[in-house]
């Protein structure tokens, strides 16, 4: 019987040592795709100002491709070196330093808004869980709900928040609407989700709950929502990186100031003069993202670990 | 009723129609009665499609007959259900993977109300009566197929219902974890005096743990004989002996005779 136990701990410990070599194995394999982006986006550019020097007329780039000149890929020691730059004449606060501070206010909204549209889309799949009718019924406006652009209703909320908001007991800001913004996005993936994940009982499990005489509400907590954990965690993922996209159209279409949404309004309409400050600032929020999906994984890793279960891949 | 031994479960006339009126139509049983003894054995055995699990399933009242009744405990399947008169046993143990094994055992302790400290108590009891106490924090899927019979059996006893309803328990397992799993269940069953329906699909199983076999025909279901057997307290030896040989045979020319006349 001690085998046995001494057996269950050596798997335990080799699952460990497992996840741990997965992971050196991503990260490795990352890293050599980022070479790799980066080395082809070098090449091509080298091969595209080549063919400009001998003044031939290639067809492809420059028409079907794009143009290679600095102003449109602008070389990629140069982005690297705008991190350091500062963007504002009369400061000497670099660029990398606006970056982060736009990061945190955006990941603040997309964080409030990853809660909402969480909280939000769970209620709707317990909601569509009920009946088939009201499932039927309610997903196909969910899907419209989808379809309607980002920067029609933006604006609305922005509005709708800083006019019709003053009974609540604290000062609704405009971060706050940004905030709904990307919980409008997040909400669809994580209701989507659910409903299949609350669905993916076991029919033998619901039949024990049944003859247990257990209600609807224990059959949910007991069983239900623990059996869709990782469904779950596959919607956060999407969900993760759909707030931080909402946050920053929410941010733009919005007009609201202080995140990395209009820090990339205000590079883009002075593209001509630093195109390299635009795109060292979307890379900024490209980690943004990648952070946020690695906050959700962590988690993922931790609660299906303790179950000793298998993360659903994407 | 006026006899010594009450029924406890009681199936008069019952018929079930699947899609009734519809083309794909199944006459699932007809006509099926049948009475069981509190703290029988008994066992369903049957080709498939003979409708011995959706008779399981009526006894326990997870479906509902078409025609006739089914009253357990004398009272209807339903309200035997809801006074949680049955533990029940599938072919896949239905333990809940996020749970660890005395959590799921406690699990229906849980719904029902028991406190903590008497859910702690009964869950270490029935680890003990299914010999797993070591593994009482191990998750599922750290433990053999075997090893996750024992604890859906004992968490189908935890709550101490008056009837033990299993589907094919034993027959995902191999030969031999399923003889000593044989063994084990008489086990119980002697310390526990729960009555058993037992639905399998093995002659040898149904001969060795049964005073009663049910041998039932399909399409329309029915019960085609009713054989006793008594074979003592079964030992490693019963299976070899020849009153076991000899019910083995007869349960099986009832099933071939079955085939022989659809």
């Amino acid at each position: 019987m001690t085998t046995q136990d001494e057996t269950a701990r050596a798997i335990r410990r080799h699952e460990r040592v497992a996840a741990t070599r997965r992971t050196i194995r991503r990260s490795v394999i990352f890293a050599a795709f980022l070479v790799i982006l980066a080395m082809t986006y070098t090449g091509y550019k080298a091969v595209g100002q080549s063919i400009d020097d001998q003044q031939t007329n290639w067809p492809l780039v420059g028409a079907l491709l794009p143009r290679t000149d600095d102003l449109t890929m602008p070389p990629i020691s140069d982005i690297v070196a705008e991190f350091g730059q500062p963007p504002q004449r009369n400061s000497n606060k670099p660029l990398v330093a606006f970056i982060a501070e736009a990061s945190l206010f955006t990941l603040r909204e997309a964080a409030l808004g990853f809660f909402f549209g969480m909280v939000f889309g769970l209620s709707i799949a317990v909601v569509l869980l009920r009946s088939v009718w009201i499932e039927k019924g309610v997903t196909p406006y969910l899907v419209a709900s989808q379809t309607i652009p980002l920067v029609a209703i933006a604006p609305i909320i922005v509005i709708w928040g800083s006019t019709s908001l003053g009974w609540l007991p604290f000062e609704w800001t405009n971060w706050m609407s940004v905030a709904l913004i990307a919980a409008y996005l997040t909400f669809f993936p994580v209701a989507m989700n659910g409903i299949k994940g609350l669905q993916s009982a076991d029919p033998a499990s619901m039949e024990l709950m049944r003859s247990y005489a257990a209600t609807r509400r224990q059959t949910l907590i007991k069983l239900q929502l623990p059996a869709s954990v990782p469904y779950l965690f596959a919607a956060f993922k999407i969900a993760a990186t759909a707030a931080i996209v909402g946050a920053i159209v929410g941010e733009i279409s919005g007009g609201v100031k202080g995140g990395l949404g209009r820090l990339i309004l205000d590079f883009a309409s002075r593209y001509t003069t630093g195109p390299s400050r635009l795109y060292a600032t979307v890379i900024g929020a490209a980690v943004l993202g990648i952070l946020a999906v690695g906050l959700v994984v962590a988690a993922e890793y931790v609660v299906l670990a303790r179950r000793r279960e298998e993360p659903i891949s994407l | 009723m006026s006899d010594a031994k009450q029924s406890a479960v009681a199936v008069s006339g019952v018929t079930k129609v699947f899609n009734p009126g519809k083309p794909n139509e199944v006459h699932a049983l007809t006509d099926i009665d049948l009475s069981i003894d509190e703290g029988s054995f008994v066992s369903l055995i049957g080709p498939s499609g003979c409708g011995k699990s959706t008779l399981l399933r009526l006894i326990g009242a997870l479906t509902h007959p078409t025609h006739g009744s089914v009253w357990v405990n004398d009272k209807s399947a339903d309200e035997a259900r809801l006074d949680r008169d049955y533990g029940m046993a599938f072919q896949t143990s239905g333990l809940f993977k996020w749970r660890t094994i005395t959590e799921n055992i406690e699990l229906p302790l849980q719904l029902m109300g028991w406190s903590k400290s008497e859910r702690k108590e009964r869950a270490a009891e029935m680890l003990d009566l299914v010999k797993l106490s070591e593994f009482g924090d191990h998750y599922p899927r750290e433990l053999s197929g075997g090893m996750r019979q024992r604890v859906a059996i004992a968490r189908a006893l935890s709550f101490r219902p008056s009837l033990l309803l299993m589907d094919e328990p034993f027959g995902a397992l191999d030969e031999m974890t399923r003889e000593h799993m044989q063994t084990e269940l008489l086990d119980i069953w002697e310390k526990t005096g729960k009555t058993v329906v037992f639905v399998t699909h093995s002659i040898p199983e149904a001969v060795f743990l049964s005073q009663r076999v049910i041998v039932m025909s399909p399409r329309p279901g029915r019960i085609a004989s009713d054989i006793s057997i008594d074979l003592g307290h079964r030992l490693f030896e019963t299976r070899e002996a020849p009153l076991f040989f000899e019910k083995v045979t007869e349960v099986r020319e009832a099933l071939r005779f079955e085939e022989g006349s659809a």
